[in-house]
């Protein structure tokens, strides 16, 4: 800690900030240095430092002091650090924070995240080393730092011009980002024309279309994200995409089907996807048609819609008399039974539990008792 | 429909083909080779496009309320598939569908309390929290987009507009016109009674009660017997932080008396 030099903060003329910081705190060596947590700012020449709440505590090293660096992974109640390692002291140096320090590096500590970012601009930095192509005015001694207010305010504003310059190059960006897609999208609308033309073609049976560019015409909609209306009725809506996704599934749902009971709700199976896959993830449409697709590729899956309009996947070897047989001998049991009574005995969630009551009083063996206090089954002894 | 091989069947092609021509229209089996040109080429300015705007719509909600408008003005649906270029590309794709796998987690982690229901608002809130201090900002029509895809998957989730926004249903519960009137009804206080229903919407009381009784038993409301003057109907969905707040098994033995 005993490279840094108090500073006015000010810039100089061709000295640019390239990455700030919140929530910094400073460490020489391994010990926590003696200031706040504060702002950590990087420019083309120096990394400088500033108090949170003591603006006029800022301190600066060239970046020609840093002999290398490195990160240094955060853990359970540690942030990310980025450790720097020093040049020893050149012998013009201003005075600083600190007299002398045992140690030759610093550490950067990242409260507030952000240490990947900066860590990539001070490697860039470092790289360029524009510091050498642009000299600066010598640095005036600023004593202890202790400024009059005037130049202080130069300072910071100085920064505060850098922030606003980027954010009217951000909006140029987000201007120059909606131009760019207005005219994609007219591209886009020539293809959904297109494949107008093309759908209402293959339904009015014009021209001799084989299976296989049909089946391509599907997945050059899906690409685009067009929906299909016409082809769904002859060939339904899936796609090789779709084939492969069920084959997939069916795999990866029968263990976790036969742990619930051989029944899952549409919902559940797309979190427990989703999650598994991390990225590239399904959407809801996509799980619907590979689900479909079940049964035309011989998977012991199948996809089935309740009254109630619920989804649901279930092993096919999951019978339904066995599943009404249990429901019955349960509320027997039990005397009567409500849809949250017969999930927390099954383990199942309530959705399920309550299909599994209203499956088995269409086919006849429970009755209900539909009250303000909720819904409740009884053995049919009718 | 195998084509036919064979000079018999060329013959017939070449007639069909012929016939086109003169009427000046393309076959579809043309068209559709031209459209796999197109595509690639699309595939190529898409690229381009992510490679300089993919941030935007990262980090812009802005920004993706404009991209979903257009998308929809040339019927277009980004978010149709996980397979379509727009998610592939510009990774619009995980960002909602991710979005929706915590929807459903809320929404599950909290309808033994609210029956189902739960306002836009309380939503975003509680996926805001889930999501982290330094995860992506999420705005309320990203959730609603999120929403509209989940419906797909038929376990009756949708949308009711009340008060100005929205309640978010996340169960097949039957909700008619009336029982969405009496909820937009009930909005304001939390809680609604049969009077207000009579006074405000000019039923009858059988009409008012039978409404309210499916709103017990689906679970979306309580019944407060013990107020002061007629019974309550609360709306868990409806309570907000003001006038509520969780509370454990061991604080609520202490407070009852």
């Amino acid at each position: 800690m005993d490279r840094f030099s108090w500073t006015n903060g000010l810039l100089e003329i061709n000295e640019t900030l390239v990455i700030q910081q919140r929530g910094v705190r400073l460490y020489d060596g391994d010990d926590k240095a003696k200031m706040d947590v504060g702002v950590a700012l990087l420019s083309t020449h120096r990394l400088i430092w500033r108090d949170n709440k003591n603006h006029e505590c800022c301190i600066a090293m060239p970046l020609s002091q840093i002999l290398f660096f490195e990160e240094q992974a955060g853990g359970i109640g540690k942030s990310a650090k980025i450790v720097i390692h020093l040049h020893p002291t050149p012998p013009n140096k201003e005075p600083g924070p600190y007299q002398q320090s045992k140690y030759s590096y610093i550490k950067l500590s990242f409260k507030e995240h952000g240490q990947i970012e900066f860590y990539r601009r001070l490697t860039e930095e470092m790289t360029k080393k524009r510091w050498e192509n642009m000299p600066v005015s010598q640095p005036i001694p600023t004593g202890t730092g202790l400024q009059a207010g005037r130049t202080r305010a130069v300072g910071i504003v100085g920064i505060e011009r850098k922030i606003e310059e980027k954010r009217k190059e951000t909006d140029k960006n987000i201007s120059e980002a909606f131009e760019d897609l207005s005219k994609l999208m007219v591209k886009a609308k020539e293809m959904v024309e297109l494949s107008k033309s093309i759908a209402n073609k293959i339904k009015d049976k014009q021209g001799d279309i084989t299976e296989d560019e049909t089946i391509r015409f599907k997945s050059y909609l899906l690409s685009m994200g067009i929906a299909d209306p016409v082809t769904r009725e002859t060939h339904g809506s899936g796609t090789h995409y779709h084939m492969q996704l069920a084959k997939q599934l069916g795999d990866m749902l029968q263990a976790p089907l036969e742990e619930r009971g051989g029944m899952m709700a549409l919902t559940e199976v797309y979190c427990l996807v989703n999650r598994a896959r991390g990225m590239e993830l399904l959407s809801p449409e996509d799980l619907v048609n590979a689900c479909k697709m079940f049964e035309s590729l011989k998977l012991p899956l199948r996809l089935r819609v309740f009254d109630s309009g619920v989804m649901v996947v279930q092993l096919q070897s999951h019978s339904e008399e066995e599943m009404i047989a249990s429901a019955l001998d349960n509320v027997s049991d039990k005397g009567s039974l409500t849809a949250e009574e017969f999930a927390k005995l099954l383990g199942l969630s309530v959705l399920l539990s309550k299909e599994r009551l209203l499956l088995a009083e269409k086919m006849g063996h429970l009755c209900r008792d539909d009250s303000v206090e909720g819904l409740r089954f009884y053995p049919n002894l009718f | 429909m195998r084509r036919g091989v064979g000079a018999g069947a060329i013959a017939k092609k070449k007639l069909a083909e012929a016939r086109y021509k003169e009427r000046g229209t393309v076959l579809a089996e043309d068209q559709i080779v031209q459209m796999s040109k197109q595509l690639e080429t699309f595939k190529s300015n898409l690229e381009e496009f992510a490679s300089k705007h993919k941030q935007e719509i990262r980090k812009n909600s802005q920004f993706r309320v404009q991209f979903q408008e257009m998308c929809a003005t040339i019927g277009v649906d980004p978010l149709a598939s996980g397979k379509g270029f727009w998610s592939e590309m510009l990774g619009v794709g995980d960002f909602y569908y991710e979005l929706g796998v915590q929807i459903i987690e809320v929404c599950l982690a909290l309808k033994h309390r609210n029956g189902g229901l739960i306002t836009l608002d309380e939503l975003h809130q509680r996926v805001l929290k889930g999501r982290g201090k330094y995860a992506q900002d999420v705005s309320q029509d990203d959730l609603v987009r999120a929403i509209k895809k989940l419906k797909a998957m038929g376990s009756g989730f949708g949308m009711i507009p009340v008060g100005g926004s929205y309640l978010v249903q996340s169960v097949p519960a039957e909700l008619n016109m009336d029982h969405t009137v009496v909820l937009q009804l009930a909005e304001k206080k939390g809680y609604v009674t049969v009077s207000e229903i009579k006074d405000g919407l000019k039923w009858e009381k059988e009409r008012a009660c039978h409404v309210l009784d499916h709103l017990l038993k689906e679970g979306l409301a309580w019944l407060d017997s013990q107020a002061a003057g007629e019974p309550q109907y609360w709306l868990p969905a409806l309570f907000s932080e003001l006038s509520s707040r969780d509370v454990t098994p061991e604080e609520a033995n202490q407070m009852t008396p």
